[in-house]
């Protein structure tokens, strides 16, 4: 474990930003059992965030960084859009090199530090939105599965290319009017988490983020079985509230309608996994 | 390992680590008869690699096959092969962030397929080696000799160096890792090779024994941090200053472009040692015909000079081999006596010609002539670099051809 990288030099405390002090201080490290509970309390891995006033994906990152089992020893990978902006504001390792190459970057990533640490838990995790997971990165995404990379794969699914001004994706549902689709989308929403089931991932789940302590579970599962069997995919519904019309207070209330239809939770998992899930449930880590 | 200039130990091979000046320059060296895609394989088992990944695509298969059988000889630590030129470019990136020594080979429209990864390796301060075996860009389909894709990266921000034979594509490979890694350095390396002629044909090169490697990449050595989870992270920012539209943010861009370009620069000592000079001279030091060439144009243009000394017509060349940097310098010292200054390439846009003309430009009276011009597979008999260049001195062309 690697929590030494984030204590502050002696000589240089007097100088240190409060927030890289309280980092050292009061984040949970060392500790698996760490979720969203702590949440309250403890000092979280999100310093600000340059996402819109009640934007869901700023939900999801604090939710999803608060529920990392080993936060100290976990790279994370994402690509641009949205999400791209605010990965500065991570104090974790995280990666950005192109739009939709996020699942072979991590690839590489993965089996490199498999190699140059071979007795260490490094965990490497794609966040990424829904264009680059499933558009334009969707031949890096499902290569890496077919590939099986112990990597957790979360996609942020907004079902719209937000950051560049609301278009179309992939992942618009049919008859949606977007931008690029001016007369309404003309073809289903792709099932990625079905794509991902078929593709080899051996945890896969679709849900929103209206429910922290089921992100927690879900998150932490994902992590454990990707890190023992296989790569794993989380599909979150996280609603751009600006380009459906909604106000910036009204992103949960969107979030439960989804739970109760297109979002209802749908979890996955192979033999594999469910031993791993279940072993570790008896460790009392999930 | 490190720059303590102590090396000693054994490699995660077994192999005894060695200095990059005693494997390069001072270790006994044997004969061997060898296509230049078997050179590959072997600077590749004396460079202490950590990773390659591979994906298939005429003529740099080979090359990427046998590193594959490195891996099976535990020579290299990680190797795969991934869905596409563009996924191999990120998945060598994650490799590298990671902390590897990584190398990894394509050609052609498989260098197209990946263009968009190069000025981010760059941009991301990664030393990937990169060997590309150049060959025809589509359409229509050729997967012949050509090396017009060189010109694609001239801007990208990597270092570009350009063998002319196997024996060179060897010792390249390994002076290419350790150039691009040193920490002022530390940007991509590109070792172009023009594919066929010396991927598929074999030759006599000299190589050191395979028991002695290269001391490893000591990632810690980075200017930027590695993603690794052992350093404290590079970014912890409350403003991602970078992607704002504001006047810090462009400025931090531009001097992180002019850096990048900086850094190629800096690799011109590292590299003129190593590949004992930027450039070479071959022929008559005070001739006033010189030809400028890089590859295997090179070798067609020292024949040319041959033919031309039957006529009585004193000639030289001056190979090129690293391309980035761009040795300017040296090209002008080695042409002053030069009056006609011709490029032989294989490609039809000429972009040596290009690079020649600029560097030039008021401060050299040659005339510069670009000549011949061979692309799509052609080969380039030195006879039509012959007629050519008698030609530009208006002589009678009386050689059959």
């Amino acid at each position: 474990m690697s929590f030494n990288i984030y204590k502050v030099n002696e000589e240089l405390r007097d100088f240190m930003p409060p927030e890289i002090l309280e980092l050292e201080e009061k984040a949970t490290w060392g500790n698996p059992k760490r979720g969203v509970m702590d949440l309250p309390y403890a000092k979280e891995l999100l310093e600000e965030h340059s996402l819109c006033a009640g934007c869901p994906e700023s939900d999801a990152f604090r939710y999803i960084l608060a529920s990392l089992p080993n936060p100290e020893d976990t790279i994370i990978v994402n690509s641009t859009g949205c999400t791209s902006l605010v990965f500065p504001h991570i104090a974790l390792h995280t990666v950005h090199s192109l739009f939709g190459n996020q699942n072979a970057v991590a690839s590489g990533i993965k089996r490199v530090l498999e190699y140059r640490f071979p007795n260490k838990v490094k965990d490497v995790v794609v966040l990424a939105g829904d264009g680059a997971t499933v558009d334009i990165g969707l031949d890096c995404t499902l290569q890496s599965f077919f590939r099986q990379e112990k990597i957790t794969t979360i996609c942020y699914d907004n079902e719209v290319y937000a950051n560049t001004g609301g278009q179309e994706s992939g992942l618009t549902v049919k008859g949606h009017v977007f931008k690029m689709a001016p007369k309404g989308k003309q073809w289903d929403k792709v099932p990625m988490w079905q794509l991902a089931i078929d593709s080899g991932c051996h945890y896969v789940v679709r849900m929103t983020v209206s429910s922290p302590r089921r992100v927690e579970q879900a998150v932490k599962k994902a992590i454990y079985v990707a890190r023992e069997v296989g790569p794993t995919y989380i599909h979150l519904y996280t609603p751009c509230i600006l380009e459906i019309g909604r106000n910036s207070d009204e992103g949960l209330e969107e979030m439960k309608l989804g739970d109760k239809e297109r979002f209802a939770f749908f979890e996955y998992m192979t033999p594999q996994a469910e031993e791993v899930i279940k072993r570790k449930k008896e460790e009392g880590l999930i | 390992m490190g720059n303590n200039g102590v090396y000693s130990g054994v490699n995660k091979s077994g192999q005894k680590i060695v200095s990059p000046d005693y494997l390069l320059f001072e270790a006994p060296r044997e004969k061997v008869f060898m296509t230049g895609s078997e050179a590959v394989k072997e600077a590749v088992r004396r460079a202490s690699v950590d990773a390659s990944v591979s994906y298939p695509i005429t003529p740099q298969s080979e090359a990427a096959h046998l590193i594959g059988e490195l891996w099976v000889e535990g020579y290299v630590g990680v190797y795969f092969r991934g869905e596409s030129e563009f996924g191999v470019m990120s998945e060598v990136a994650g490799c590298s962030m990671a902390g590897a020594r990584i190398i990894t080979t394509t050609s052609g429209p498989g260098t197209l397929r990946a263009m968009e990864n190069f000025p981010m390796w760059a941009g991301s301060r990664l030393p990937i080696q990169l060997v590309l075996m150049a060959r025809g860009v589509n359409s229509p389909l050729s997967i012949q000799p050509d090396n017009l894709e060189i010109s694609f990266l001239l801007d990208t921000g990597v270092m570009i160096w350009h063998a002319e034979n196997a024996q060179e594509l060897f010792d390249m490979i390994l002076a290419g890792f350790v150039v691009a890694e040193k920490t002022d350095v530390h940007v991509p390396i590109i070792t172009a090779i023009d594919g066929f002629f010396i991927s598929h044909t074999r030759e006599s090169i000299m190589i050191p024994p395979e028991d002695i490697a290269l001391p490893p990449y000591n990632p810690y050595m980075s200017p930027t941090p590695i993603i690794d989870a052992e350093i404290a992270p590079g970014r912890y920012i409350k403003d991602p200053f970078v992607m704002k539209s504001n006047y810090i943010s462009y400025a931090t861009h531009a001097s992180w472009q002019w850096e990048v370009r900086a850094a190629i620069e800096r690799s011109r000592p590292y590299a003129k040692h190593y590949l004992r000079g930027l450039v070479e001279e071959y022929g008559d030091p005070e001739a006033e015909l010189v030809f400028v060439a890089s590859g295997t144009a090179a070798s067609q243009a020292k024949e040319a000079t041959r033919l031309l000394l039957d006529e009585g017509i004193k000639a030289k060349v001056v190979k090129v081999k690293s391309i980035r940097p761009f040795p300017h310098q040296e090209l002008l010292e080695a042409t002053k006596t030069a009056k006609y200054i011709i490029v032989p390439e294989f490609n039809i846009i000429g972009w040596l010609e290009r690079e020649v003309r600029a560097a030039f430009y008021g401060k050299s009276n040659a005339t510069i002539i670009g000549t011949p011009r061979v692309a799509g597979g052609m080969t380039m008999p030195p006879e039509i670099i012959y007629r050519d260049a008698l030609k530009v001195l208006g002589k009678e062309v009386s050689y059959v051809l």
